[in-house]
């Protein structure tokens, strides 16, 4: 017993329409090229010293691709835990904290690692 | 019957596994454990930017037998979970949903998997050791 309007519109309780598994993909097609990047690169980079490590990170395009690595990393991880959490903790109060603390802690690390490269980045200069 | 004492679906003492439900739940497994991966891409990133002392800090972890298990557990988890987004994103666009080709998807996976990983091992050990 939906209104006209509301099929239309698709949107259920939620009050979300399709978002959060659009942007999982989204950000998991950008993820495949970026990982096969970084892999490359970590293995490159095996054996070297820090020197080397801000050489590297001081170039601008490693240092742009690890900052679109970064926020597509955790923005997929953010989404993907939370799945995870809705699928197996059924007490509501645990979910939501749980859901909260992941939000936090991505958006924490996202900032953390961001502001590592940038600082590497512009030092190196 | 009270709802607790029901059995859950799927019965876990009497179900057959196959490869198909084995590699769906490997695909969250390895998610989890990426994720707490992050945690060292992030304190790699912080030490470096922090300097030599602290740089020192996280290849010492790294040499270690504890750092190069954690490592190699992440390199596995990171091309399956690469490899079986990637057949994830097929089916999402309505391809190789038949039960024949999602089995050979499901083998391809698994053998990409292992062939990605010792290659990474291989090419990265040779770099450590000369």
């Amino acid at each position: 017993m939906r209104s006209p309007l509301g099929r239309a519109i698709g949107l259920g309780s939620a009050k979300e329409g399709v978002e959060h598994w659009w942007i999982q993909r989204v950000t998991a097609i950008a993820l495949v090229p970026l990982i096969l990047w970084f892999v490359i690169a970590v293995i490159g980079l095996v054996g070297t010293d820090l020197e080397t490590m801000h050489n590297w990170v001081g170039r601008p395009l490693p240092a742009i691709l690890l900052v679109l690595l970064l926020i597509a990393t955790f923005y997929h991880m953010s989404l993907g835990l939370q799945v995870v959490v809705e699928d197996y903790v059924h007490t509501e109060f645990a979910k939501l904290a749980l859901v909260i603390v992941i939000r936090l802690f991505c958006f924490a690390f996202t900032v953390a690692g961001i502001f590592a490269v940038l600082m590497i980045a512009v030092g190196s200069s | 019957m009270r709802s607790a004492d029901r059995p859950l679906s799927p019965h876990l003492q009497i179900y057959r596994w196959q490869l198909t439900s084995v590699l769906s739940i490997l695909h969250r497994a390895a998610g989890i454990a990426l994720s707490a991966g992050t945690i060292l891409l992030v304190w790699w990133l912080v030490a470096a930017a922090s300097g030599p002392e602290a740089y020192d800090e996280v290849e010492d972890f790294l040499g270690s037998w504890l750092g190069l298990m954690l490592l190699f557990g992440w390199t596995v988890s990171l091309f399956y979970h690469l490899c079986n987004g990637i057949r994830h994103l097929v089916w999402d666009t309505g391809h190789a949903l038949d039960l024949k080709s999602v089995y050979t998807g499901g083998w391809v996976v698994v053998g990409a998997t292992g062939l990605l990983t010792f290659v990474a091992w291989v090419v990265g050990i040779s770099r450590w050791v000369s």
